[in-house]
């Protein structure tokens, strides 16, 4: 016994190996870090996942392509609107189905409050994560306006399943442009409040300036998109290089930084969620008439073939990849989900920063675990 | 000098930028009319859910014990997760012709992720959402629904 102890060199005893997660309520979700300290120093990081794997992907291969949709619902539960648009567009892409105005703004508006509701929660959480509770409060109190909005016109709070191939479930509630209208005015005037409480806050800029920073290269040779990238200078806004839905006639800044810290993913998000109030102005006053949904198929069967499509969510970009024998189940779906990506450079960004860094830069990448499992 | 001063200067600032928080915080206190919690449960008597939330699958009846359901099992087909099963049963109808109608209409909701996709494609129109959410239950079977009621037949008029 004493001859092992004697064996270990001293740098191998100093390095000290803990387990941080599945149920850590700073991973936001069941992500398992295996950490190696030196001393308060991480050395190194070591993801495992899986741990809520439901084979998504396996699963969309027995089901029809309007039974895909609500399976995308619980990849990134924050962008679930947005997930289902992916899979619409995809398979509306692959029909060549021509999609009329109204539903196309609809679908623009709705990823818009839903990339704002996902920004809400992530300051919300990121607050609690370094420590100020308040954030939390008032981050999903604002949200709650959003997630009546949804629940008013879509049926559902977070999992909406609005979309469907060719359009969407519903025709908006009537009370849904009077109700954004609201939100946004109310939100203009609380989203300062924001500033004020954390972004200027002394505590946090120690925590969070010049902490984790991924410069443009890696950020582009690893494939961090999202604010996450943005952040580090990397353009590739979905919604500015391929516009999908209504992006296309609407003018919006893609919000680039350049430090790639902690503190600018911080600022864009927050910028974002200033630049999607803004696009959700220009459309919401003008919803084209016409119908909600497109007739469709009973059964969709899409040509043989190989279909992309790739859309902006809140956390980066998703892609969605079908590939279709001629039946009516897709022969094979897979989905290119951020998270897993951003997951990838955690490892890298972390190195060499304290362990309470960890959680700040943690909390910046903005990670849901059911979207890196699927 | 210099640098004492840019200390003195940044404490200052620092504690300036927390009085600004606690300013926000402190000013919802005096703000009373600005709380939005919900006295759950107390307040389950006049608690509104929006016509369209997604609660429950249910099959209206109107006053004579009479639904929609023809028994057709579209529904079934289009549930993701085996959710509805459709027992149907041969009838004889007025006119003397053998006639498909539903025996038994099973919904689990224990398993339904509320897609709306049977509602949605249902021919006619038999299922709706209820806004019932509080659906604890003791035991498991609890949850297992038959949806059209004992004794119940097909409206006049649906086919
Ligand atoms: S509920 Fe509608 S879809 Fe289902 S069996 Fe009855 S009629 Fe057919
Ligand atoms: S809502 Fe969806 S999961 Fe639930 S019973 Fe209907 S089709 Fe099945």
């Amino acid at each position: 016994m004493e001859e092992e102890v004697k064996n270990i060199t001293p740098d191998e005893r100093q390095e000290y190996v803990i387990n941080m997660g599945p149920q850590h309520p700073s991973t936001h979700g069941v992500l398992r870090l295996v950490v190696s300290l030196k001393g308060e120093i991480v050395k190194n990081i070591e993801p495992h996942i899986g741990y809520i794997h439901r084979g998504i992907e396996k699963m969309c291969e027995s089901i029809t392509y309007p039974q895909i949709i609500h399976l995308t619902d619980r990849m990134d539960y924050l962008s679930a609107h947005i997930n289902n648009e992916a899979v619409c567009l995809n398979v509306e892409k692959a029909l060549e189905v021509d999609i009329p105005d109204r539903i196309k703004v609809i679908r623009t508006i709705m990823s818009e409050l839903t990339r704002i509701q996902s920004h809400q929660l992530w300051w919300a959480s990121f607050g609690m994560d370094l420590g100020g509770l308040t954030c939390f409060f008032y981050g999903l109190r604002d949200r709650e306006k959003i997630l009546d909005i949804f629940e008013e016109t879509c049926g559902g709070r977070m999992l909406v399943s609005y979309n469907c191939p060719g359009g969407v479930m519903y025709d908006i509630h009537p009370n849904f442009q009077k109700r954004v209208k609201d939100f946004i005015k109310y939100f203009r005037k609380i989203l300062p409040e924001y500033d004020q409480l954390l972004s200027g806050n002394v505590i946090f800029h120690e925590r969070s300036k010049g902490i984790g920073k991924l410069s443009l290269e890696d950020a582009i040779s690893y494939g961090v998109t999202g604010p996450t990238g943005r952040a580090s200078g990397f353009s590739c806004d979905v919604r500015k290089h391929e516009p999908y839905s209504a992006y296309d006639r609407i003018t919006f800044k893609e919000i680039l930084h350049t430090e790639g810290d902690t503190y600018s993913r911080y600022i864009a998000r927050i910028d974002e969620m200033w630049e999607s109030m803004n696009i959700i102005e220009q459309l919401i006053d003008n919803i084209p008439e016409g119908p909600f949904a497109v007739k469709m198929k009973p059964i969709i069967k899409l040509p043989e073939g190989e279909y992309y499509q790739r859309v902006e969510t809140a956390r980066g970009e998703l892609g969605v990849y079908i590939i279709s024998d001629g039946n009516k189940n897709p022969y094979r779906v897979k989905f290119r989900s951020p998270n897993f990506v951003n997951l990838s450079v955690f490892n890298h960004i972390v190195k060499g920063f304290k362990i309470a860094d960890l959680v700040a830069i943690g909390g910046s990448l903005d990670l849901v675990i059911p979207d890196i499992d699927r | 000098m210099r640098s004492i001063i840019n200390y003195l200067k940044e404490i200052i600032l620092g504690v300036w930028s927390l009085l600004k928080g606690m300013k926000v915080t402190g000013s919802y206190f005096f703000r009373p009319s600005t709380i939005v919690t919900q006295k759950y449960p107390s307040n389950r008597k006049d608690l509104v859910m929006f016509d369209r939330f997604k609660g429950e699958v249910v099959m209206p009846h109107n006053e004579k014990n009479e639904h929609k359901c023809t028994g057709c099992g579209i529904c079934e087909l289009n549930c993701p997760n085996g959710t509805i099963e459709v027992i149907s049963k041969t009838i004889i109808s007025e006119d003397g012709k053998k006639k498909r109608a539903i025996d038994k209409h099973i919904y689990r909701l224990g398993m339904c992720t509320f897609c709306a996709l049977c509602v949605k494609t249902c021919p006619s129109n038999a299922l709706a959402f209820s806004q019932k959410f509080e659906h604890a239950v003791f035991n498991r079977a609890l949850l297992i629904k038959t949806l059209n009621k004992p004794g119940s037949q097909l409206m006049k008029g649906v086919e």
